[in-house]
């Protein structure tokens, strides 16, 4: 019997503000100490009230736009009713029956395909604190207590691990191109919760879901996925049946492993949080928020192809984040007519990418300006330079962020095309190399690469190739 | 007159006039307390120290010049507000020593006033119950009869303010819990109208029915709490953006023309003979005053019982969860897991009436449950809301009497529930309609105060206080002193 997978995906987004949810304590706790970003707010001080942080409705609001969503003009805050020691107000401000947006959806690429992948809602709340266990001690740390999460509930649209990757990923880079989070899974600014089920393939109903939790990467996610597709499967083929349960992933045993049975499913007995008045985004605000939103990743990329003329591909991985997008089209937009915008694309994506990946580095942290890119690609077009040495300024300008013709005025690297000099050069290069020369006109061409190496080495690698070869043919002709 | 005995407009013009100092006020307040708390058992902790220092601050700055109405006022607060360092227990084992690390913004209005903090007073259990009989640490006495409650939850500083331990005092209104006492006590007692007073710092019982409001031995000493207490606050998105009027110009005004209305269904069958004739009297006085009377019905008083004691429950069982014994308060010792402590700390920590409230309000939101409790009293609070919208658009306040009968004794009905929910029947409606409203003195039986209340619609503390001074102005109720 052939199965297929149905899998739905909650994701938690810590949402990135000055503040906390609902204090006025920095949520900047990243590198903090512990419990140094606290105050009686945030740790659920008797007498306290939340006050709601504007920035982060609205990071919610303007994420909800990119999803596709709608948003609705009421919206509210309940209260999540459950014991543990990283709650210290033994409820959480949460989004039950009004979130701030729903309905929307992702369009996603996979194996070529696009799949419109629908999203059920995306709501705010606050995270909880962090709990740190050693040995059989729990020690907590309320930074991170009460910091804007928002939640992006999908529908269960998905049917494979791919889809799921392919989502996440994509959700990632819409949450990073709108600035609203990290996005960053290892570090617990994105967390993902998958339930899965499986049914033969044609039949209508359900089968019975499972939460997979713990998926602390992307490669967990696709890991866990697929193991838990297969597993279940195997269930069923045995004549088994599925449990409702919540499930683990074991990072170390990549597989996944129970936590805890649907009887001890918490109600979590939701009501209106009575310290907050509803929230109305009305016409004026949702407007004000629409015209923050950027321009999206397959628009960017659609826009490039169309008004760069560059490759496809190229556009993907230029269009990859918002930073390299705009390195990308600040370079363009500088550069000369004789350096076309495909020119600048392969630079990029070939020695810039090479440089980051090296230096470890993003593209916004470089000292290289786009500008001075184009002024190098320039210099190359017109002959200034030779490739070889733009490669060399390139890695200069990535480090010391110098302008390019700084660089080549001080280490005077400017390409020789003067046929005198260069003449001289190519008889020296072939008086001091006798074997080469009797060999190329004994006809092994071949020999003409290792000639023209020598000129370069002589040259210090300014001179202009093509001159070189041409005089170098003529030079050997004439001593046939 | 004793110095113990002044109201806080009396004590200010003696301050003002350089006859007294802060000093010698609250000493003369610091002696009283000595000399009678034993009995009456108002505060739960006495901030000597504290309080000569603050009244010696305030005598230096109206040295300097100052003056404001509290300047230099010794005042008690209900031990349900935060105060900095200093403990605030809400009269629960839970936070026997705790101490907040920040001050309520009203206790900060007060102090920036030149307020002088007296003490904490005792309170029922999270401000749970009236008769501060479910105070974990004791019960308050009725100064008029040490035998008898002195009502609750705010009976601390309802029987602080009447034996004079204090000019006036702080508490918080839930269900009645401001007027109340006051009724029982023979003083003034202010509710203010949801919004009006910053929450922020008022350890929460029921968050969309809670309101910090004022005692004082008068009308007038209740306005000018309010005048320094009330405003929009930051720190609470509940509080009301809206401009605070000056509530002592125009209260003098007469009331001739005024229309107050009078809900039937307030006087109820079974209620205490003298109280019903009293408030009848008063009502007679004010017709005399040339206001008219306006027969009113408010059809849905019958659901506000069971309307309040789902709700206010609901809110509480979420809003007291945070005492888990994790991070300040008691916490059970010998525990052994985290599970554990959860339990044993709850089971040792909170007394009969808090778990009892914790139970019903978890109950009211559980699935299953959540539509015929929580839900329904929602939209019956609703239908209670529109009796006063109805009857505020014929009349400009209601007067009614505060509580059916005068303070029963201690113990008489602690063990009858009913019996006991049913003390609030004629005050639980102020609270989910958001309204305000105050419980002034109307008259004595066998020894004991009666109370009135005259309740006004959202923001119209001006009309209610106008209201209720006529009447003060007319009678001697308010001048009356318990025999202690």
């Amino acid at each position: 019997m052939e199965f297929e997978a149905i899998i739905g995906v909650e994701v938690h987004a810590q949402i990135l503000t000055k503040s906390k949810m609902f204090c006025r304590c920095s949520a900047d706790v990243a590198h903090a100490a512990p419990n140094t970003h606290t105050c009686p707010i945030c740790l659920g001080m008797p007498g306290t009230l939340p006050v709601i942080n504007q920035a982060a409705v609205e990071a919610t609001v303007l994420t909800g736009m990119a999803l596709n969503c709608t948003i609705p003009s009421f919206s509210k805050f309940d209260r999540k009713n459950y014991h543990y020691p990283d709650l210290p107000k033994g409820y959480q401000v949460s989004q039950y029956d009004y979130p701030l947006t729903k309905d929307g959806y992702l369009d996603v690429q996979v194996n070529g395909e696009t799949r419109r992948l629908r999203i059920r809602r995306v709501h705010l709340e606050e995270d909880t604190a962090r709990l740190v266990h050693e040995g059989d001690t729990s020690l907590i740390d309320f930074n991170r207590s009460s910091l804007p999460l928002m939640e992006i509930v999908s529908e269960a649209d998905m049917r494979s691990a791919e889809d799921t990757y392919a989502y996440l990923v994509k959700l990632r880079q819409i949450l990073r191109y709108l600035g609203v989070s990290t996005g960053n899974m290892e570090e617990g600014a994105m967390r993902c919760e998958a339930n899965i089920s499986v049914r033969p393939v044609g039949m209508e109903e359900y089968g019975t879901k499972v939460e997979v939790k713990n998926l602390n990467s992307f490669r967990s996610v696709r890991l866990a996925i697929a193991y838990e597709i297969e597993r279940q499967i195997g269930v069923l083929e045995e004549g088994g049946e599925i449990q409702q349960v919540t499930m683990g992933w074991d990072e170390a045993g990549l597989r996944t492993v129970f936590q805890r049975s649907k009887e001890f499913a918490e109600d979590y007995r939701y009501f209106p949080e009575p310290d907050l008045p509803p929230l109305e985004i009305d016409q004026a605000l949702r407007e004000s928020i629409a015209a923050r939103l950027p321009e999206l990743p397959d628009a960017k990329r659609e826009r490039c192809v169309m008004v760069y003329g560059i490759r496809s591909e190229d556009a993907r991985l230029l269009c990859e984040d918002r930073a390299t997008a705009g390195f990308f089209e600040r370079a363009v937009e500088a550069a000369s007519e004789r350096v076309s915008a495909q020119t600048v694309a392969n630079w990029i994506v070939g020695e810039v990418f090479r440089l980051l990946g090296e230096s470890g580095q993003g593209i916004d942290q470089i000292k290289m300006q786009p500008e001075d890119l184009a002024a190098l690609l320039d210099m190359l077009a017109g002959g200034t330079i030779n490739a070889t040495v733009a490669k060399e300024v390139l890695e200069e300008m990535f480090t010391s962020g110098q302008a390019p013709d700084v660089i080549v005025e001080r280490r005077g690297l400017r390409q020789i095309n003067d046929q005198e000099a260069l003449s001289a050069a190519v008889r020296t290069a072939l008086d001091d190399n006798p074997g080469p020369v009797a060999q190329y006109l004994a006809g092994k061409e071949q020999v003409l690469g290792f000639l023209i190496g020598q000129v370069m080495r002589a040259t210090r690698g300014q001179a202009n190739v093509q001159i070189v070869t041409e005089l170098l043919r003529a030079e050997l002709e004439k001593r046939r | 007159m004793e110095l113990y005995d002044l109201t806080i407009h009396q004590a200010h013009e003696l301050l003002a006039r350089r006859e007294i100092s802060s000093v010698e006020l609250t000493q003369a307040l610091l002696d009283r307390i000595a000399a009678v708390d034993e009995k009456v058992k108002a505060y739960l902790c006495v901030l000597e120290e504290a309080a000569l220092a603050d009244a010696a601050a305030a005598d230096r700055r109206r040295a300097e010049g100052e003056d404001h109405p509290l300047l230099g006022i010794p005042l008690a607060v209900k031990d349900v507000l935060t105060t900095r360092g200093i403990e605030t227990t809400c009269g629960s084992r839970m936070l026997e020593n705790f101490k907040p690390t920040f001050d309520a913004t009203a206790i900060i209005k007060l102090r920036d006033a030149g307020a002088v903090l007296m003490g904490k007073t005792n309170t029922d259990e999270f401000a749970m119950g009236s008769t501060t009989e479910n105070s974990a640490f004791f019960t308050t006495h009725n100064p008029w009869d040490l035998s008898r409650v002195p009502g609750g939850s705010s009976g601390g500083s309802a029987a602080a303010t009447a034996a004079g331990e204090c000019i006036a005092a702080i508490g918080s209104d839930t269900g009645g819990s401001i007027r109340q006492p006051a009724s029982f006590c023979g003083v003034a007692g202010l509710k203010p109208t949801y919004g009006r007073v910053s929450r922020h710092g008022l350890v929460a019982f029921a968050s969309s029915l809670d309101q910090v409001g004022a005692l004082g031995k008068d009308v007038t000493d209740c306005a000018l709490l309010l005048q320094t207490m009330a405003g929009h606050d930051p720190m609470d998105s509940t509080s009301a953006e809206l401009p605070v009027p000056d509530y002592r110009e125009g209260m003098d005004r007469s009331v001739a023309g005024i229309k107050l209305g009078v809900p039937r269904e307030y006087f109820r069958e079974g209620m205490q003979p003298e109280v019903e004739q009293a408030v009848r009297q008063a009502l007679d006085v004010y017709e005399s005053l040339g206001a008219e009377l306006v027969d009113i019905s408010m059809p849905h008083t019958d659901y506000c019982l069971s309307t309040y004691y789902v709700l206010a429950p609901a809110e509480a069982s979420a809003n007291l969860a945070r005492f888990d014994g994790i991070r300040y308060g008691y916490s059970a010792p010998d525990a052994q897991d985290i599970w554990e402590t959860y339990r044993k700390t709850r089971a040792e920590g909170f007394g009969p009436e808090v778990k009892r409230r914790i139970m019903l309000g978890t109950y009211a939101l559980s699935t299953g449950y959540y539509d015929a409790y929580y839900l329904k009293a929602q939209k019956v609070r609703t239908l209670i809301k529109q009796d006063f919208d109805r009857a505020y658009a014929q009349v400009d306040a209601l007067v009614a009497p505060t509580v059916p009968l005068t303070a029963f004794r201690i113990g008489e009905k602690i063990d009858d529930l009913l019996q006991l929910y049913l003390v609030d029947i004629l005050t639980l409606s102020t609270n989910l309609a958001g309204i305000c409203g105050v419980s002034i003195p109307c008259g004595m039986a066998n020894g004991l105060p009666i109370g009135m209340q005259v309740l006004g619609n959202a923001y119209q503390e001006a009309t209610v206080l106008r209201v209720a001074y006529a009447y003060e102005q007319a009678t001697d109720w308010h001048l009356r002193r318990p025999p202690l």
